[in-house]
């Protein structure tokens, strides 16, 4: 018997009123945990009763641990009708279950009520006493760590990174079984919570079952996602990538027995392959999909019905794992090799080499109900077939890997449409076996790369490229290739060297379908795809230059689809990357030159364009420096110069690389004005304007170009519907109707935090949903961060402070230093920094491609030699300072109680993370028949958006923690029937809770400490000099 | 083209403090954007009217929100819904509780009820403060009056207490429902001169000295039979002041009184001659106040008594405040020369007050 969960009910306070007679509440409580339940006594007449209960003691299996929520319902009683429900708390215990995470949950939780939203709190204790039996870690994963930050979390270090985990279960969809007549609104809601808390239970114990078999200790990049797909059922999916990680303040710390540390790995290298792609337990082999005809498959769709628990499923309790095992082994494992998938954008120092570019893929689906019962892992085999033809693009750009990967879903009635996609890139091998730096030091010495010159590189072959591209060499090392322009869907590495600052850019597109069924509802929607694509990609292509800029970072493409139309919604930060040419301005050409007016338009449209751009370069301060023609050489002669290439993968799609791009100079972008409609899409290239003065954002974790962040940071979520006209509707009319949508969504989040200026919207994240017929719904969740306005005074330093830092992994590196530097030292920054060694960096290119088309560009980074001069004269002292906050920072509480910061990037500015404590994964419903009391929409989802956050701190805070980071809101379903005064709204919020420490308090804590440390590192510093 | 729904939602609450200003003063949304624009926010934001439109509904479905809680502000600091930083909450509170001068001169010393509250309309035309904005101050002075109208202990403590405000606005507020709880008469025509500072005053001098909580001063009785309240004077002092009047009645005992007074101030004051021919009217007036404090309906024209029987006859002989401080303290320090008067700790504990209370009454 593996685990012992205790809890304890303390007290309660702001109940509601459930007596009107007395104005006061007989409350109790409903303990329950799987099949048991316990009861508190009855606390009369109160509206803040002390209960203070035993301790309630559940023993029960460690894999029940992990699928199961405890269930904390809190009721008034009464002696002659049925008690009343005030409400519930579900807590998950999972970061119990941990050795490094939390120890105890307790605190105070809103009691939750799916009709009447919170309703008081209740103060709960609860505790895990769990059993280590070994044996019993092929059942349950007790222990595997779970992280939704995309990069190595800030307090571990990558040993190894084993690749892509995923896993998929399917169940009915309560909200659509025939008791749903019968029974309450309020029942139904709670029995849909329950069973999505329950499935994702099972799915991550799951993805634990199979990184312990890849002996990892932890799965990074973790993303669950929710299919809602009505009838046909409900799909819960979830896709990661397996590491072992160790942790840093003590590098010799110890891991569960079940974990294989780094040691283990040596004595048996062959047993783990460097890293695993598909791994599904019940997944068919996976075929290579010939011809990959995206746009045509309408598979009838099984909705497996796992119920969990005993036997039923592929993967039965007993031999389930083995047998997952047996069949992985039997599976291509070389190719699955070859083409690791890696749901992290951000990554250790020497992983990434050379980026390739974005590949995507999706595929339009019919969902259906079960008609063939014995093809249970349909959905599987629609994911294993995206994530080949991903394979295949990577492979086509010569690459063997694929970085910053994510997978995702819209629906709309039977139809669905799967995407997914990431950037290629070329990976240092030796990470993915061992990860220690000597490693990759070993292989940078031989190699013999030049130094610096970053990941833009281009990693296919020159004279066999995969789409014609504009090459010229790398504008930093000029010794390799780069592509003119860069598409990645990963953060934009911190060796990159940018000039001037970034900005948020998106591409918005509407086409209008007919109402159609079934097949044919899905062929127009096929039939569109590759035209929408074509499209945003032109659109971003145009933005981008009019920017001034030559790479597009965390590129995310979401095709949403409805019942009448389609939606495209791009988003992306670029940058200026130094690397890569300077691009070309945007020419435009009339198409029938025929009259003296028509000229002259088009010349005033051409002037706005200029202006536009040279306006641009000065906004975000884009003056690289002037090279000179010959030290450059000239252009790599080519045949045919295109400013960008198309690359199709599809029949359809073919005839659109024919479309167009035929033009173009050598490094100027024509647009063709031929129609009215061309004319629009230049218009409305020039409407997009520019935040106000002192605002700044992006679609990454932090804006390039701005390095001094204070800590002020304020996460939002905003949600704006709005209703299109009936009335001939046309493409144009839906353009500029989302358009504007988009843009005064913006400009109202710009005014509602002008208080902030100067000040930063980073990880600006749009979700397009279209709810019903003439709705559309716009999700943007982000973070504001203000930064110090010394900009320029900064900058320098922080250049300074970057090399020092630089000088100091590399000594230590050099020296085999056990501190490892390099994640934390500055974290302020994001990525780990770069390492000054990096005579290495063997040139990359990156390059995109839609699956469409592909695009490339290229950045670099910048290797001075004077950073090994500046290491010698000055490491000693970021050396010290960095090893007291390796040393120091014990989990002091923090000053201001209570509060809880939530923020969707991986870290926290001007402090430091000193302990994750495990993963955040809710899920609500919220309903209400009274939707005009409530404050009509608007005043209902304000309410309940509110009320998710304050759940989240309340378990944040409940686990000892004074922070979310990486927190997203994965979902947010409405539908409204005003006419019957009724909504309802379904969120899926994750993220990560940990503790932060200030990094001033830090400082304190640091001269406190005893001088040893200091010697020692100082020490270090002079052997090195 | 219209937007349906248009909400954002900060994991720290934002207050515009100058939007709640416009919420608390009652104006509608749309009166609210105009305001702003005619502020220049457009101009100095850039932004549209769209825009501010949008952000001005969203501030008030924030501050809709939290209304409910700011009712009971205790709940403010402990519910979790809304992230609000300590100092920001203190101003959410402080901001709600705030009245306006003019609004609380019409309804001091009336009762909270029902038919109060029906006159709201009066006087939101009467002050041009809108009708909202009214209605919620008139709320606030109801709900603290209610919650601590039972208590024991310190009026203003107990405000403090249990709606966390500042200081000075717990000292308004103990003032405000003391007023309603004994419905001193503050409206007539002769009192309008007075401002709300004016009453505060005398409230607190009042609660300090009259009512029972007053006597609970000596520490040493501490659960004696009687309620220890701020609320109610003290009913067997004002029974007492009967007892004064015998320093009018006693007519040797006020010819006394006043040759003491005027051989003390004599050269001393501007106003002496004055003074020696009112010196009897005065005295009569301020002991006549004090004997009539037995009936409730006195006690109600306190204020309009002691402006009749004192302010106004020294205004119109244009005494300055200074010679009224000399005066007053002489009249009241020199009673206790008089040989034949036996209550001089009653007299003491009337008569500081009431000189206090004079002194900020007498201006223009």
């Amino acid at each position: 018997m593996p685990g012992k969960l205790k809890v304890k009910i303390v007290a309660g306070r702001h109940l509601p009123v459930m007596d009107r007679a007395s104005d006061l509440t007989d409350a109790f409580v409903e303990v329950k945990f799987g099949n048991t339940t316990f009861k508190t006594d009855v606390y009369l007449k109160s509206l803040n009763p002390q209960w203070n209960s035993e301790w309630f003691k559940f023993e029960v299996d460690d894999e029940d641990l992990q699928d199961e929520p405890l269930q904390i319902t809190v009721l008034d009683h009464d002696t002659y009708s049925a008690n009343d429900a005030i409400g519930k708390v579900y807590i998950d215990i999972d970061p119990l279950l941990y050795s490094e995470a939390a120890t105890v949950i307790s605190g105070w939780f809103p009691i939750y009520d799916t009709i009447h939203g919170i309703r008081g709190e209740i103060n709960v204790v609860v505790k895990v006493d769990l059993f280590n039996d070994l044996n019993r870690f092929r059942q349950s994963s007790c222990g595997v760590k779970f992280f939704c930050t995309t990069s190595i979390p800030k307090c571990y270090r990558a040993v190894i990174i084993h690749g892509f985990v995923e896993e998929l279960v399917v169940n009915e969809d309560p909200e659509y079984q025939w008791i749903d007549r019968i029974r309450t609104p309020r029942a139904s809601n709670e029995a849909r919570q329950r069973l999505i808390s329950l499935m994702s239970g099972e799915l991550q114990r799951k993805i634990g079952l199979k990184v312990l078999e890849m002996r990892g200790n932890a799965v990074v990049g973790y993303l669950q996602c929710f299919d809602l797909e009505g009838e046909s059922g409900l799909v819960v999916r979830a896709i990661g990538t397996a590491c072992t990680l160790d942790k840093l303040s003590s590098p010799a710390a110890f891991l569960p027995a079940c974990n294989s540390p780094s040691k283990e790995m040596k004595e048996s290298p062959l047993a783990h392959p460097p890293s695993h792609g598909c791994r599904s337990t019940h997944n068919s082999p996976i075929h290579t999909a010939t011809g990959s005809r995206l746009t045509q498959n309408f598979s009838v769709s099984v909705p497996t019905l796992i119920y969990t628990g005993m036997g039923s499923g592929s993967a039965g309790k007993e031999g389930g794992p083995f047998k997952a095992l047996l069949r992985q082994q039997t599976q291509s494992a070389l190719e699955q090799r070859e083409f690791p998938f890696f749901t992290l954008t951000a990554f250790p120092p020497g992983f990434l080499v050379h980026v390739g570019g974005v590949v995507s893929a999706r595929s339009v689906k019919l969902l259906d109900r079960i008609h063939n019962p014995d093809e249970p892992e349909t959905r599987d085999a629609w994911w294993a077939e995206i994530r080949q033809e991903i394979k295949s693009h990577a492979k086509a750009l010569g690459c063997h890997a694929v970085v910053g990967y994510s997978e995702s879903t819209s629906i709309c009635e039977e139809v669905c449409i799967l995407s997914a996609s990431g950037t290629a890139a070329v990976l240092n091998p030796r990470f993915l076996q061992d990860g220690t730096v000597e490693g990759c030091l070993e292989q940078r010495i031989e190699e013999n790369l030049p130094a610096g010159c970053g990941f833009c590189h281009i990693p296919y072959d020159e004279l066999n490229m995969p789409f014609p591209a504009h090459l010229t060499y790398c504008y930093n090392c000029r010794k390799q290739k780069v592509p003119d322009v860069l598409f990645t869907t990963i953060d934009l590495p911190t060796d990159a060297t940018v000039v001037g600052k970034g900005c948020l850019i998106q591409a918005r597109l509407c086409r209008l379908k007919k109402k159609a069924q079934a097949e044919a509802n899905a062929t127009a929607i096929s039939n569109l795809l590759p035209f929408m694509e074509y499209e945003v990609h032109t659109q971003l292509m145009n933005k981008l230059k009019l920017k001034g800029m030559n790479a597009l970072f965390g590129l995310r493409i979401q095709i949403t689809v409805g019942e009448n139309m389609l939606m495209g919604l791009a988003s992306a930060t670029a940058v200026y990357l130094a690397a890569l040419p300077m691009p070309g301005g945007i020419q435009i050409a009339g198409k029938t030159p025929s009259d003296g007016s028509y000229e002259q338009h088009i010349s005033h449209m051409q002037k706005k364009i200029s202006d536009t751009i040279a306006k641009n370069k000065e906004l975000y301060e884009i003056n690289p420096p002037e090279i000179s023609e010959e030290i450059i050489g000239s252009p790599i002669p080519e045949p045919k110069q295109r400013s960008r290439l198309l690359r199709s993968q599809s029949e359809s799609s073919d005839e659109v690389t024919e479309l167009d791009l035929s033009h173009g100079k050598k490094d100027a972008f024509v647009l063709e004005i031929d129609d009215t409609d061309a004319m629009e899409d230049v218009h409305s290239l020039l409407t997009d304007v520019p935040p106000p003065s002192g605002f700044y954002s992006c679609n990454t974790e932090i804006m390039p170009g701005i390095n001094n962040w204070t800590s002020e940071i304020q996460m939002f979520t905003s949600v704006r519907v709005i209703r299109l006209s009936s009335l001939n509707l046309t493409n144009q009319a839906l353009n500029k109707n989302f358009n504007d949508l988009c843009e005064n969504l913006l400009k109202s989040l710009y005014f509602k935090l002008r208080s902030m200026i100067p000040c930063c919207l980073c990880h600006v994240n749009f979700t397009v949903s279209l709810p019903e017929d003439e709705l559309i719904q716009v999700t943007v969740t982000a973070v504001a961060i203000t930064f110090d306005k010394n900009q320029a005074l900064q900058t320098t330093k922080t250049h300074i402070e970057k090399s020092l830092q630089r000088a100091s992994t590399d000594n230590e590196e050099l020296l085999q230093f056990p501190l490892e530097l390099c994640s934390d030292s500055l974290p302020s920054h994001p990525f780990p920094p770069a390492k000054a060694t990096s005579v290495d960096y063997s040139s990359f290119a990156d390059r995109c491609s839609s699956w469409i088309e592909l695009i490339k560009l290229k950045a670099q980074t910048i290797r001075r030699g004077s950073i090994k001069t500046t290491v010698t004269v000055e490491k000693a002292s970021p050396m010290g300072e960095g090893n007291f906050r390796n040393r120091s920072a014990p989990p002091c509480a923090n000053s201001t109680v209570g509060v809880v910061k939530m923020t969707p990037l991986s870290f926290i500015p001007g402090a430091k993370i000193t302990k994750y404590l495990g993963i955040i994964n809710m899920f609500f419903i919220r309903e209400t028949t009274s939707l005009r009391e409530e404050g009509g929409v608007s005043g209902f989802l304000h309410a309940f958006i509110a009320e998710v956050f304050a759940m989240v701190r309340a378990h944040v805070a409940a686990l000892g923690g004074n922070a979310v980071v990486s927190y997203i809101m994965k979902q947010c379903v409405f539908m409204e029937n005003p006419n019957k005064n009724q909504a309802q709204c379904l969120i899926n919020v994750s993220g990560d809770a940990v503790i932060f420490v200030r990094e001033s308090e830090l400082e304190v804590i640091s001269t406190q400490q005893p001088t040893a440390n200091c010697q020692q590192s100082c020490a270090g510093g002079e052997v090195t000099t | 083209m219209t937007s349906e729904l248009d909400i954002f939602v900060g994991n720290t609450t934002l207050i515009d403090e100058e939007v709640y200003r416009l919420w608390l003063d009652g104006y509608s949304v749309s009166d609210a954007v105009a305001l702003r624009v005619r502020a220049g926010i457009l101009e100095q934001t850039g932004a549209t009217a769209a825009v501010l439109q949008s952000d001005t509904m969203d501030h008030y479905r924030t501050f809709h929100m939290l209304e409910r809680l700011l009712h009971a502000p205790p709940k403010l600091l402990h519910q979790l819904v809304f992230q609000i930083p300590p100092s920001r909450q203190a101003l959410l509170i402080e901001r709600y509780y705030a009245f306006d001068e003019a609004f609380v001169r019409e309804v001091l010393g009336k009762k909270l009820s029902k038919g109060t509250k029906k006159d709201l309309d009066d006087i939101s035309a009467k002050t041009g403060i809108t009708l909202k904005s009214c209605r919620r101050q008139f709320d606030n002075f109801k709900r603290v009056f209610k919650v601590v109208e039972e208590m024991r202990g310190s009026l203003a403590d107990n405000i403090q207490q249990h709606f966390l405000f500042s200081d000075r606005l717990a000292r308004d507020y103990a003032a405000i429902v003391f007023f309603a709880n004994n419905r001193f008469e503050t409206a007539k025509k002769k009192l309008q001169y007075l401002s709300f500072g004016d009453f505060a005053f005398c409230a607190e001098l009042m609660i300090q000295n009259w009512t029972l909580g007053a006597v609970g001063e000596a520490p040493s009785k501490p659960d004696s039979q009687v309620d220890d309240m701020d609320m109610d004077l003290d009913k067997e002092f004002l029974q007492d002041l009967k007892e004064l009047k015998v320093l009018v009645a006693d007519k040797d005992l006020l010819d006394l009184h006043k040759s003491l007074v005027c051989t003390a101030l004599r050269g001393k004051l501007g106003v002496f001659s004055e003074m020696e021919a009112n010196f009897k009217n005065l005295s009569r007036g301020l002991v006549n106040v004090a004997a009539k404090l037995t009936h409730n309906k006195d006690v109600r024209d306190l204020f309009v008594d002691l402006v009749e029987k004192f302010v106004e006859p020294c205004r119109s002989d244009h005494w300055p405040l200074g010679d009224v401080r000399l005066f007053l303290n002489q009249y009241s320090v020199t009673v206790h020369s008089l040989d034949g008067f036996r209550h001089q700790a009653l007299w003491d504990r009337y008569m500081d007050t009431l000189r206090g209370c004079l002194l900020r009454l007498y201006h223009d």
